[in-house]
Parts: C-alpha cells; sequence; structure tokens
C-alpha cells in the first residue's frame, strides 16, 4: 500500500511493491522481456545469470538482469531500446551457437526456441563449443547436455525446491558442467527421480526419456496424484489416449513438485496385465489353499470370462445368499484409501445398508488406526491440526517414526525448505534416513521404546517448567494426573530403556518446549506397535502441555499413507463410524443415518480388518466383497491371511489387476484406475480434490461407483447415482466436515480445506487455536506406561523385523511393479541391513538370504543400508515374491486394533544355496 | 506352534528388467576413507564456510582429491556429494581424481604463463621442463599470474617459488627436494611495536583515540582502495559502521590482477603495518571477525601471518576481534569482492548481483567492509601522520600515493611508490631505470589484464584512477606492463582473453560463453574483427562482474590501436 514505488519502464509509470522485480512488474504492465534462466514455478529464486533479460536503467554503467533487480523509486528503466535489445540478442545469439539444431533437438518446444524465434536470433555466428556426450543411464530421465545453457535452473529444482541435493555445478568457466554428485552417470548417482529438474530446464537438456519432449500432447487435464497422502495436484499430457507424461501443478500441498511416482509412474494403467473382462471362478478350478499363485497374465487358468450381467448377478447373489442364510454379520467389506471419498462413501453404505453390518474397514487400521484412537480420544478429532506446509513457520519441526523422503517425498521437500530457512530438525527414528543429514539431532533410539522417550522428554519439560502454563490451564485438562505419572521417567531412568543419552533427551525436550512454533510429524513407526494408542496420546500429550497447537507452524500430524485414507475414513469406511466419525452405537447417529438411506442399521459396531480375517478362520464370516485392497500381501501374517481367503464361501474381488488377494476370489469385477476417473479426494493436510478423467478406460472395464451400484440394486437397494457428483451431494447431507464445499467449488478451485467457514473463504489450514471439539472444550492428557513389543527377541530369533515402504513402490506393489520406470528402479525383493551386521553374519551386498520368524520364511537379496542400526532388517512389504507380511506379527495394540508391523523377533541367515558357495 | 518353515517362492508381477541394488542409491562411503577423512580433519569444525579448508588438508596431505575421500568429506560435513564435488572443482589448485583414473605425480611444477612470464620466455621454460622431466614424478602445468612478474618468469615447485626461473633452477629445486615456501625477513612483532607499531590501535582500544577521529582521517587523506574500485576509503567505513550489526571485515587479499604484486611485497616485509591497519579498520565499523583472504600462490605469506597473527592474541590486540586467516585456492575470479564472500563461505567464487552491497549484506548475510591489504596497510601512516600526509602527494593532478607495481621490459622492474597521476612515460624513466636493454617502449598495460592496452604515444596520461576511461582502459590495481617492440599485439591480447576464459567462473553467459567464443575466433589465422566488436559489446554491458565487463578491454583497445599487429 503506503510502501509502494514507482518508476518508468518504457515510458510507463509503474508501481511496485518490496521485492518485485523489474521483469515481474513488466510482466504485469503486459511487457514480455525474455527470460531463460528465471522461472516463474514457485519457489524458484531468480539467479540473473543468462542475461537475456537485460534492461537498461539509466544512470547505470551497465545492464540489469530484470528478473533479479528491484526498481527503486524514480528509476527508469529501458527494455526495448537499443542498447537492451541488441546485449539480448548478443546473449541469445552465443546461447544458439552451442544447441544441437532445432529440427531433431531434444525439445523443439523449449522455452529456449520460443525465445529464440521470438528475438528473431535462431542463428549464430559463433563456432560451437565440444558436445558433452549424451547420459542414458536412467531409465526416467535422459541428459543432454549439448543442450545445456547452465542457467542452474535444474540446480536450484534439485537443491532448493526439493533439496535432494544431487544436482551440481562443477568445474569454472566454459568448462562448467551440469554433474549428479560427481559427475556420475544419473542412473548411477543419488538421484531419487523427482524429475523436478526435468520439469525445470528450459532447452530440453533434461527431458523424460524416451523423447517425450518431441511428442505434442492433444490434451492436457489437471488432477490430482493417486500414490500417497501429500495429495500432488498435477496435470496429464494425453496424447492418442495415452499418457504422455506428467507435470507438477500448483497444488495447496505439492507447488508443482512431484515425486518418482507421481511424475514416473502412470504406465501401470496400459500393462498388460489389467483386468478387462469380468471373470468367475471356473468350476474345475484347483480347490483353494493358501499357497495359491496364479499368473496375472493369465487368469483363465482358474477363472472363466463373464459379461458384466452375468458376473454382476454371481457376485451379488452370493452375498445375498450368505445375508439371507446367516446374518448380515456373516459378511464383511473392505474398502479403499485409493479410490475416492464416493466411492468409499458408497463402499461403506452398501455393507450397513445392503450387508446389514458393520463390519467395513480399510488399510486405514493397518497405518494409523491408532493415532486416530488417541486424537478423537485426546483432542476429539482424528485429522492433523494442520497441514505440513505450516513447517514453514515452525522453528522446531519433529520427525518421529516415519521416513517421508521415502513414503511423503513432497512433503519431505517441505520440510528440507524449512531446515534451509533456519528451522532445526529432530528426527527421532530407530532407522536413518537421507533426511537425517537435516537434522540437528537425530535420536536414533531403541526400536519400539517411544513411550519410555517421549515421557523422558515430557519428564524434563515438568522438571523444568518448561511446560505453557497458561496453556495447560486454557486449553486442557488432566495435567496433574500425567505430572504425576512423568515421575518416574527421568532421562536417566529412561536412557538405558530408549537408548538415548540423558543430556540428548534434555537438549531435544528444551528445544521443542522453547520453541515459539514446533509442529510434529509421526508416521507408522509410532502407530504400527501394540503400543501404538500410547505412542500417539505421548505426542498428543507433548504438545498440549507446550501449547504446541493451533498456532501458525505448530501441531500435530500424523503424516497419512494412503492418497485417500483420510477422505476414505471420513466417508466411514470404518466399523464403528459413520461417516463424519458419528457413532454407530450412538442412537441418534443410527437413526439419522437410516432415515438419510431409508432402512433399518445394525447399531453395533463392525469388525476391523484383522479381526475379521479371524472372525473367517473362526467360521462367523463367509462372504467378502473387497474393493481395490490386497489383504494377502498388506496385513500381518499373510499366510494366515490367505487361509481365511481360501476358506470363503464367497469373495467378490472389484480390482484393476488380478492381485494376490483376487487370486481367491469367486468373482473378479474390472474396475477402472485413477486417471480414468472423476471423483474427489481428501489428502493428509485435509485438503479435498477434484481427481479429473484424463483417460478412457480399457475397452469392458466399468467405474467403480457404478459397480456398487449395480451390486447394491442387487441386493435390494434402491440407487440411481448418475455421476460421482451425485453421490458427493449425499455425502453433504451428512458430513457437516463438507460444508461450503460443493463439487462446483471444487471443480472450479481444485482443492479445498476442511473444515471452511464460508463458500467464498479459504478452508482453515490449522485448527484449534481456541480449544477442541471435545466436550469439555479441552484437550486431555492421556498418561502411558511402557509396555514392552509383543514379541522380543530371543536365541532362536535374535533381531528385530521392521517393515516398510521404499520411494518407488506403493504398498503391496500392485501399480508400481507394473509400472516400467518404477520396477525397472526397483526391480527386486531386498532386505536393508547395516553393514556392520552384515560383516558379522558373513553377507555381502547382493547375496542371498532368508529372513524367518515364527510366522514364515522368505528368501531374498541383501541391500546394505547406513540407515538401519544393528540387530533390525528392514524387509519393504511390497515384493510378492518375498511378501514381508509373511513374517509379521499380527499382536493388536488394544485401542486403535492396529498390528505390529515394526517389531517382531527375526532371523537373518544366509541362503542355503549362496552359503555353499 | 508348528510353523511352516519352507519358502514358497511366488510369482511377482514385475518384469525385473534391470539388475538389483544392493546398497544405497549413489556412491557409498568407504568406513575406511571415512576414518582417514576424520583423522585429518582432526577436531577442527565441521562447518560448511570451512570446507575449501578442508579441501587444502586433504589435497595437501593425499596429494589430490580422490573420490573416496571427497565422499566420505561430504559425509563428515553432512553436505552432499554435489555440494563438495561443485567446490573441488572450481579451484585451480585441487587435484579431483575420479575413481579409477591415476593420482597425479607426487610433485607438481606451476609454470607461470601470463603476460609477464611469457615475455620473459615462459613457453620454453615449459618446453624445456616438460622434455627434461619424467612425467610419472612430476607433473607440469601452466599457471596463471603467481604475483612474482618483476621477476619473472616463475615457476612454482610444489609450493616454492623460483624467480626469474631457468630450467636449471627449477630443476635443482626439484632434486633437492625444495618444495617448501622460502620466506625471506620480515618485521616481526617485537620489532614492529618497538619501532611505535600498535599504538594507534592500542589507543583505539582503550578509547583514548576517538573512532570518529580515525574515519575523519580516513577520509581527509583521500585515500580509494587499492585493490582496483577506488572507492573512498573513510567513506566506506562510514556507511559500514552505519549499518546495524552484527559487523564484519574481509580482507581481501586475493591478489591475482595479472602484473600486480604489491600487497604481497607489503606483507611480505611488513606484515604487522597490514595488520593494524586491519584492526584499526575492524575498530572503525565494530566488526566482531576479520577474516583475511590471501590467495593461495602466497604460501609463505600464510606462514608468516599465521604466526604474526598468534601473536596479537597474546599481545591482547585483537580482543573482541576475532582473526580468521583463510586460503584461496586458485582462482582469479575470487578477487572479485562477492566472489571472495562466496569463497569465504565455502562455495564456489560465483560473484554475487548487486545491489545489495557487501556493505549491506556481506559474509554470511551481515554488513562487511572489505578492504584491500595496502588500503589496510596504509592505515596506520595516514593516522600517524595524518590525513593531509597522504592527499598532499601527487603528480598531474592526481591526488596521494600509489604503488605500481611494475613489470615487463624495464631495466628495473618492482613496485614503484610513486605520486599518484605520474604518467607511464615518467614511471619508466624516474622510477624503473629506463626500458630494458634492446627494447624499445611499444606499449603498456595500466592496470593489468583487465585494464586495456595503450600505445607509447599514448603514454603521457596521468595513471589514475579516472583518467583512463575515456580510452577504454582503467588503472585498477595499478599493475603496468611495460611492452617493447619485441612484443606482439595481437598475442598479447589472445594471451589476456586466455586467461579470463580459464578464470571466467562460468555463471554468466556474456563472460562464459563470450570469453570461449571470443578465444576461438582470436585463434582463427583472420579475426572476424566487427563480430569481435559486438560480442564485446555484449560483454562490457551484460556480464554480472568486473572480470566479463573488463575481459574486453584489451581486445578492444589492440582492435584500436594495433592495427598493424592484426594482419
Amino acid at each position: 500500500m503506503s510502501n509502494k514505488i514507482k518508476f518508468t519502464l518504457d515510458g510507463q509509470t509503474l508501481e511496485a511493491s518490496a521485492g518485485d522485480t523489474i521483469w515481474q512488474c513488466a510482466e504485469r504492465a503486459g511487457i514480455e522481456i525474455p527470460h531463460l534462466c528465471y522461472s516463474k514455478a514457485p519457489d524458484y529464486r531468480a539467479d540473473g545469470n543468462c542475461r537475456v533479460c537485460m534492461v537498461e536503467i539509466e544512470g547505470e554503467r551497465v545492464l540489469a538482469a530484470s528478473c533479479i533487480r528491484e526498481p527503486s523509486d524514480g528509476m527508469v528503466v529501458n527494455s526495448a531500446n537499443q542498447r537492451a535489445t541488441t546485449a539480448r540478442k548478443m546473449v541469445m545469439e552465443l546461447l544458439v551457437a552451442d544447441q544441437p539444431a532445432r529440427e531433431g533437438s531434444h525439445d523443439p518446444n523449449s522455452e529456449l526456441w520460443h525465445w529464440a524465434e521470438q528475438m528473431g536470433q535462431t542463428e549464430s555466428r559463433f563456432p560451437a563449443r565440444r558436445t558433452p556426450a549424451a547420459d542414458n543411464s536412467h531409465t526416467a530421465m535422459a541428459v543432454n547436455l549439448d543442450a545445456c545453457i547452465h542457467c542452474t535452473r535444474c540446480v536450484r529444482a534439485c537443491r532448493e525446491v526439493q533439496v535432494n541435493d544431487v544436482i551440481g555445478m562443477a568445474g569454472r568457466g566454459a568448462g562448467n558442467k551440469i554433474v549428479f554428485d560427481f559427475d556420475d552417470a544419473m542412473g548411477q548417482s543419488s538421484c531419487v527421480a523427482c524429475g523436478e529438474c526435468v520439469q525445470a530446464c528450459p532447452t530440453g537438456a533434461l527431458m523424460p526419456a524416451g523423447g517425450a519432449g518431441k511428442i505434442q500432447a492433444d490434451k492436457q487435464v489437471d488432477s490430482v496424484c493417486p500414490y500417497c497422502g501429500v495429495g500432488c495436484q498435477l496435470t496429464f499430457n494425453v496424447k492418442d489416449n495415452k499418457i504422455v507424461s506428467v507435470e507438477g501443478r500448483d497444488g495447496p500441498s505439492n507447488s508443482e513438485r512431484l515425486c518418482v511416482k507421481g511424475r514416473f509412474g502412470f504406465d501401470y494403467i496400459n500393462h498388460s496385465h489389467r483386468l478387462t473382462k469380468p471373470l468367475i471362478r471356473r468350476d474345475d478350478a484347483p480347490a483353494k489353499n493358501a499357497d495359491m499363485d496364479l499368473d496375472p497374465a493369465n487368469p483363465l487358468t482358474h477363472f472363466r470370462e463373464a459379461s458384466w450381467e452375468e458376473a454382476l448377478d454371481f457376485a451379488a447373489a452370493g452375498l445375498k445368499q450368505i445375508r439371507d442364510e446367516a446374518d448380515g454379520k456373516a459378511l464383511a467389506g473392505f474398502g479403499s484409501a485409493k479410490g475416492s471419498n464416493e466411492e468409499a462413501y458408497l463402499f461403506q453404505k452398501i455393507v450397513r445398508a445392503g450387508f446389514g453390518s458393520n463390519n467395513i474397514d480399510h488399510c486405514t487400521r493397518l497405518c494409523h488406526a491408532s493415532s486416530v484412537a488417541a486424537l478423537l480420544e485426546t483432542i476429539g478429532s482424528g485429522a492433523v491440526t494442520a497441514s505440513f506446509n505450516e513447517a514453514r513457520n515452525s522453528d522446531v519441526i519433529i520427525v518421529i517414526g516415519a521416513h517421508p523422503t521415502s513414503n511423503h517425498p513432497v512433503a519431505a521437500t517441505f520440510l528440507k525448505n524449512a531446515v534451509k530457512r533456519g528451522a532445526k530438525l529432530i528426527i527421532i527414528d530407530p532407522r536413518g534416513s537421507s533426511l537425517s543429514r537435516f537434522a540437528t539431532h537425530f535420536l536414533q533410539f531403541k526400536p519400539g521404546r517411544d513411550v519410555a522417550l517421549l515421557n523422558a522428554l515430557m519428564h524434563v519439560i515438568v522438571a523444568e517448567e518448561l511446560y505453557d502454563e497458561q496453556y495447560v490451564q486454557a486449553h486442557t485438562e488432566g495435567f496433574e494426573q500425567l505430572r504425576d505419572h512423568l515421575k518416574d521417567f527421568s532421562p536417566e531412568e529412561m536412557a538405558p530403556i530408549c537408548g538415548i543419552e540423558p543430556d540428548v533427551l534434555r537438549q531435544v525436550a528444551r528445544l521443542y518446549a522453547g520453541a515459539e512454533a514446533a509442529i510434529i510429524f509421526w508416521g507408522m513407526g509410532i502407530s504400527q506397535h501394540i503400543h501404538g494408542t500410547d505412542n500417539a496420546r505421548c505426542l498428543i500429550s507433548l504438545a498440549l502441555m507446550s501449547g504446541q497447537v493451533g498456532r501458525p507452524g505448530s501441531g500435530l500430524h500424523p503424516l497419512r499413507g494412503q492418497n485417500n485414507v483420510q477422505g476414505a475414513s471420513d466417508a466411514g469406511l470404518i466399523p464403528m463410524f459413520y461417516p463424519d466419525y458419528q457413532s454407530v452405537s450412538d442412537p441418534a447417529k443410527q437413526s439419522k443415518f437410516e432415515k438419510l438411506w431409508g432402512g433399518s442399521l445394525d447399531p453395533e459396531r463392525g469388525l476391523t480388518v484383522v479381526e475379521i480375517m479371524d472372525a473367517v478362520h473362526d467360521g462367523d464370516i463367509r462372504g467378502m466383497y473387497i474393493m481395490g485392497e490386497n489383504p494377502a500381501m498388506s496385513d500381518p501374517n499373510a499366510h494366515h491371511v490367505r487361509e481365511a481367503f481360501a476358506k470363503l464361501d464367497h469373495l467378490v474381488v472389484q480390482e484393476i489387476f488380478l492381485t494376490e488377494t483376487a487370486f481367491f476370489a469367486d468373482v473378479v469385477l474390472p474396475a477402472t484406475a485413477w486417471p480414468e476417473k472423476d471423483g474427489t479426494v481428501t489428502n493428509s493436510n485435509r485438503q479435498i480434490q477434484m481427481g479429473r478423467q484424463a483417460v478412457d478406460a480399457p475397452d469392458g472395464v466399468m467405474p467403480d461407483w457404478w459397480i456398487i451400484q449395480e451390486i447394491a440394486r442387487r441386493i435390494g437397494l434402491d440407487w440411481n447415482y448418475d455421476h460421482p457428483s451425485d453421490v458427493f451431494a449425499e455425502m453433504k447431507q451428512c458430513m457437516d466436515s463438507l460444508n461450503n464445499i460443493s463439487w462446483p467449488r471444487l471443480e472450479r478451485e481444485s482443492a479445498v480445506t476442511y473444515p471452511c467457514d464460508g463458500e467464498d473463504l479459504p478452508g482453515n489450514d490449522v485448527l484449534f487455536a481456541d480449544g477442541f471439539p471435545t466436550p469439555s472444550r479441552r484437550g486431555k492428557f492421556v498418561p502411558a506406561s511402557i509396555i514392552a513389543p509383543d514379541e522380543m527377541p530371543d536365541a532362536e530369533y535374535p533381531m528385530v523385523l521392521s517393515t516398510g515402504r521404499q520411494l518407488e513402490h506403493w504398498h503391496t506393489g500392485a501399480m508400481t511393479r507394473r509400472s516400467q520406470t518404477l520396477d525397472d528402479l526397483e526391480p527386486e525383493a531386498v532386505a536393508h541391513l547395516a553393514p556392520l551386521e552384515m560383516d558379522r553374519l558373513g553377507i555381502r551386498p547382493g547375496d542371498d538370504i532368508e529372513v524367518a520368524t515364527r510366522r514364515g520364511r522368505i528368501a531374498l537379496k541383501a541391500r546394505a543400508d547406513t540407515g538401519i542400526p544393528k540387530g533390525v532388517v528392514f524387509v519393504p512389504f511390497c515384493y510378492a515374491e518375498a511378501a514381508a507380511n509373511m513374517l509379521t506379527n499380527p499382536a493388536l495394540d488394544p485401542f486403535g486394533k492396529i498390528p505390529e508391523f515394526k517389531f517382531c523377533a527375526a532371523k537373518v541367515e544366509k541362503a542355503a544355496s549362496a552359503a555353499a558357495e | 506352534m508348528a510353523a511352516d518353515k519352507a519358502i514358497r517362492k511366488f510369482g511377482h508381477p514385475g518384469k525385473g528388467r534391470r539388475g538389483g541394488r544392493y546398497e544405497g542409491k549413489g556412491r557409498q562411503v568407504e568406513p575406511a576413507a571415512l576414518s582417514e577423512i576424520q583423522t585429518m580433519l582432526g577436531d577442527r569444525p565441521r562447518r560448511r564456510d570451512l570446507l575449501i579448508e578442508h579441501l587444502h588438508l586433504i589435497q595437501d596431505s593425499a596429494g589430490h582429491l580422490s573420490a573416496r575421500h571427497l565422499a566420505a568429506l561430504a559425509g563428515e560435513m553432512k553436505l552432499s556429494l554435489a555440494e563438495v564435488y561443485e567446490v573441488a572443482t572450481f579451484y585451480a589448485h585441487f587435484d579431483v581424481v575420479a575413481d579409477g583414473d591415476s593420482a597425479p605425480p607426487p610433485l607438481t611444477i606451476r609454470v607461470c604463463d601470463s603476460l609477464s612470464c611469457e615475455m620473459h620466455g615462459a613457453e620454453a621454460l615449459y618446453d624445456n621442463l616438460t622434455e627434461r622431466l619424467d612425467s610419472g614424478e612430476v607433473r607440469i602445468v601452466r599457471a596463471p599470474c603467481m604475483g612474482r612478474c618483476e621477476c619473472a618468469p616463475v615457476a612454482e615447485v610444489g609450493h616454492r617459488h623460483i624467480v626469474n626461473a631457468t630450467p636449471e633452477a627449477v630443476l635443482n629445486a626439484v632434486e633437492g627436494g625444495q618444495t617448501e615456501p622460502s620466506i625471506p625477513p620480515y618485521v616481526e612483532f617485537d620489532e614492529y611495536e618497538k619501532n611505535g607499531g600498535y599504538h594507534i590501535l592500542r589507543a583505539c582500544l582503550s578509547g583514548e583515540r576517538d573512532i570518529e577521529d580515525i574515519i575523519s582521517a580516513m577520509e581527509a587523506s583521500g585515500l580509494r582502495g587499492l585493490g582496483g574500485a577506488g572507492f573512498p576509503t573513510g567513506r566506506k567505513w562510514r556507511f559500514v559502521r552505519a549499518e546495524p550489526g552484527p559487523r564484519l571485515l574481509a580482507v581481501n587479499g586475493d591478489e591475482g590482477e595479472p602484473g600486480t604484486f604489491k600487497d604481497r611485497y607489503y606483507m611480505e616485509r611488513d606484515p604487522h603495518r597490514f595488520l593494524e591497519g586491519m584492526l584499526i579498520a575492524a575498530r572503525a565499523v565494530e566488526a566482531e571477525e576479520c577474516f583475511i583472504y590471501l590467495r593461495d600462490e602466497y604460501p609463505g605469506l600464510h606462514h608468516v601471518l599465521a604466526k604474526e597473527i598468534a601473536k596479537l592474541g597474546a599481545a591482547g590486540l585483537s580482543e573482541g576481534t576475532k582473526i580468521t586467516l583463510r586460503r584461496g585456492a586458485g582462482a582469479y575470479i575470487c578477487g572479485e569482492e562477492s566472489a571472495m564472500l562466496e569463497s569465504l563461505e565455502g562455495k564456489r567464487g560465483e560473484p554475487r548481483h548487486k545491489p545489495p552491497f557487501p556493505s549491506q549484506v556481506g559474509l554470511f548475510g551481515r554488513p562487511t567492509l572489505i578492504n584491500n591489504v595496502e588500503t589496510l596497510y596504509w592505515v596506520r601512516d595516514i593516522i600517524e601522520r595524518g590525513g593531509e600526509w597522504f592527499s598532499s602527494e601527487g603528480r598531474n593532478g592526481g591526488k596521494g600515493l600509489r604503488s605500481y607495481s611494475v613489470s615487463g621490459r624495464v631495466r628495473e622492474p618492482g613496485v614503484k611508490l610513486a605520486p599518484a597521476g605520474i604518467t607511464v612515460k615518467e614511471l619508466i624513466e624516474e622510477y624503473c631505470g629506463g626500458m630494458a636493454d634492446g627494447h624499445e617502449f611499444k606499449a603498456y598495460l595500466p592496470g593489468g589484464a583487465s585494464g586495456g592496452i595503450l600505445p607509447a604515444a599514448k603514454g603521457d596520461i596521468p595513471l589514475d584512477f579516472g583518467t583512463l576511461e575515456d580510452e577504454g582502459c582503467f588503472i585498477g590495481s595499478a599493475a603496468v606492463i611495460v611492452l617493447s617492440d619485441h612484443d606482439n599485439m595481437r598475442d598479447a591480447a589472445l594471451n589476456l582473453m586466455r586467461f579470463f576464459e580459464y578464470e571466467s567462473c562460468g555463471q554468466c553467459t556474456p563472460c562464459r560463453a563470450g570469453t570461449e567464443k571470443a578465444v576461438k575466433l582470436m585463434s582463427a589465422a583472420d579475426w572476424d574483427q566487427p563480430l569481435l566488436k559486438e560480442l564485446s559489446q555484449t560483454m562490457l554491458d551484460a556480464s554480472i562482474c568486473g572480470l566479463g565487463q573488463a575481459a574486453p578491454n584489451p581486445l578492444l583497445t589492440v582492435l584500436k590501436h594495433f592495427p598493424g599487429d592484426l594482419t
């Protein structure tokens, strides 16, 4: 306002605010100045190095780069006079001299050629430099530095935006060269293939592999990434009904950033394994057993093709028969956090209103059920209190039991940005990652000893009176009880248990409690324990006592796993709640939904994922409908799960591929992949985002909502939805969280955060500035005591097995292992071990090894990983050939009913064949 | 429980087209290399700004920078591989050796090929040594100006500089294992203090002397920055003092302009006069820390300064002001003040954009006073004798004294303390004993490589700030190189353009590509003069820093004044 200045550009008087550059003012005034090293993308710093944006400032000896120079009051700037245009043309001529010929170049439509043409400078009189060789070592990206203009956009992309720190500018002068690590081939470098450099490059020197730059897309469709809970917005470039490339879009959670999966992982939809015809199990198929292994390329060994009509009738009849013979409790449904909100809503509705029970659950049970249980219990809301982007306002950030660089890669970039800005990062995890380098404190504590560690931190905060007394007084309850409880948890007493020195515990406690604004991020390292709820309670107590909730930069953020696990839970895909966490055992809620859905509902809460499997074994559940989930891979003690599936009388699976779960199906219904449908999804930040259909589904494949509706109609429900928007409209009738968020608004804005206070207001990024949605309006302290993991290492199984994800593969690998790029990057099952542990076991990297627990044994390769502590073996659970969940312990957290994926006793041996060598 | 322990190998949906990966992504830190690096670094801090210092440690002890050591250093310093590699490869004095490549031989001889040395037979020296020495034992490389132009040609054996070098002198040094710098006698601390040194500083420290008086004296002296930019020193001090604290002081001791050797000359003889000036300046701007950025071509001086600085603390002279001595690593561009700041921060020496100026946003983002060594060298004398003492000197309208570094075809080259404004003809006749025998004055460089080239006919222009600009020249650091009828101007211009090409940081297009294209065009039998002129104009207009802006000066002045040498 008042701090605006006026200056003259090409005779026009322009206004500028602090921080505006001449280039930005010119653009606003409609004056076009060429630019190459400057990118308009969010978070790209101007660097002023290419010099194609030079302007003359009167009274100055030399020209100035308009992209980086800020105007001052009264400045007179000429962008169009002879001196400025001559210099710009000469700079372009120098650049063009060293370019490969436009026709046949890596990207004939690059920004460079655009501006060269605009400036009439597509030729050069200068001799060319020596051409650097192409680097095609990476499966996803091609490096052709013959087109490099040294503008460093890729360096900024890699180092300042995504902070993956792989790309550098090495050498000096004309010998300057873009390098990966130590001038290593890109494919052999530490590159994580986020592709930000490709998106940033203005010349085609860095491009998606396979000549994507030469393909002109015939349409662009804005949508959302279907992988993790970050919910990156993206644009599909489509040609001939195929996705040819993907670009990041400026969504609220990603600011145009993507990771390797979101940028290069979409070819799975065109994989030859896609199911395109409904399948019914053949009468002569071999009897089902837990060890069944079908070939997804050839389902006809066990199935026969059927028409949709026959398959739907068959699917529905089987379900109906069990319901009518026994009762609704003999049926269960597993919905999917990979589908849309509308699909999740319909799926829980068919189970509740159609099957007649609350036996509905999904993979939230396996990821954050304990976190949600603790959050609901203490602060009355299961979602995050602040978006992860709030890290920009934090001065202290705790990441505990989470590996965002692998599992939430784009969220991790914002954390790294915050560290670069000066925030202090505290990582608390038994397992190191590439994020550890950014930490001021890395507490590599003993697996499973979270409560000991967190109670010790709180002990310090209480003992040293660092807690926020005013906040505790105003907004919490139960503090005295917690304070008394914490007396027994001094750092000295906890240090031997958790393995962290008392001094370090004190430093971290002081740092967190003393921060202006501190935020806590956690992942499944917290939740996937039999004491997962206790772990989360501790984190909540830590935040409450320090007053680190409700202000910008503060909060509690469980990083949600699946792209729509928040939305699926919100939509009621859980056994104890209707949509919006309305309790099924609350008669008022029950009658509300009976009225809305027309029919009676079961007042008893349903069974959870693992409980359902046990109920199948017990014969209590006989039929299941599974949509887009793969419990045969994802659930603990997978052999037991597969035995259960083999026992079912009737299993309906709705899928895009013949997954390990579908092996057991009686009927398989081919469904749409994410880019083939419309629908909304809700990310970890509570942002509801619009997914738009980019390509037509293969012939024979039907939309998920349509399939659910067809089954619903066949089991007696009168449903008449024509489009997901109809479903969304119904959801609004029973979900206050959707207030002020309509389908048209989502179509228009692409993303709205809930809760939202007005049709024309943005949603609330940070919640609970003034109390919590609990009956007392206060946050509750719930003390937690130390519980040992369910299965401790012993002489026979001396190590700890922990499971999780890898960057390149999603969940059970059904999608990502069918993406060529992702499969190339991580092609086979590996177990991660500490190099020292490998020495002890006589195992070299790449050796065949076997990992065994009381529940099973798998064979895979050994990978040396310096982040893994001694005594621990980490196995990603995405590999069907060595399914980690054959090994895991199904022991449950009593509150969240989440299994202890992060800890069981195991042993590692060199494979018999390898040992014999 | 009778768990089935047989392995059931399931199929999987992957294609497995590429081989698996059995370690972390990218190169891994070798435990042995890490422990070697930890030993080398000892208890030194692992701060990022010390990266170049740490690289020196490794280069000095291992003779090169192996990839395994660099990876270990990155891990130890919590830096990425790229951050370490891009810095290591920027500086000429670091030998980065990739996996599988052979390390350089144990001994390196650098032969200076800058103009003065070239005029004195550097090329023949290089050829001779290359012929006579076993390349497996000794590596011979060309190197830019070593700041000893009065004794051209110069070669450096290890860290020992051989002046007026002959093949025999170099071979003797090699055979005798004389690879450590030789340190000539100098005025040590006790002697300096005995002769009145540090009285002014002590008076400043005790409050006896008012800082305002000090700054006023500096202003009255008319002393201007002697690194080459010529900004009035007193005014600069006042600017920086007015900025919000905490403030820093950085001394530019990266005397790299070919032909310049005055800073070395003064520091080698009387280092405390410079150090006292520095501490008075630090006092004047209330700088918490002084950083001395000393070029790596002056290894003997590094020993001297390190030794003498240690005495200051003991004598209570550096209270409240930490003094940090930093080594350059072979990069001319780091003499550009903002590139020097980057280098002090442990980064590649790429100049910053201005504004903001270092006086506002300097080292580590703090307001920073940057002064050249010689500028600070005169502080004590100016304050002792009064500002007017200095300003009363001068000739032909010039004001003050100037230390001309004279080299080339004169009988007595060297540092000549002469009145500012003296002409080159006067300088040659009155201070240098005339031209060397058999040489006729043909041309001169008034300000090193970047100050342009003028013909003898223009030998009556006063040599001072602002007097040469109309000729497309400037005095800069007052490095006067005198050429004679034995010298070809085309060769001189190409020598200088090659220097700029070699030393360009590469950040901006006009300089990076401009110097490279200019060398190519100037290496052709016939110069494309119109294109060279067009190119020069854009380099002048559009380069980020003085290097690219001044690089065309010799070319343009040769085109203008010596058409006869071009055909």
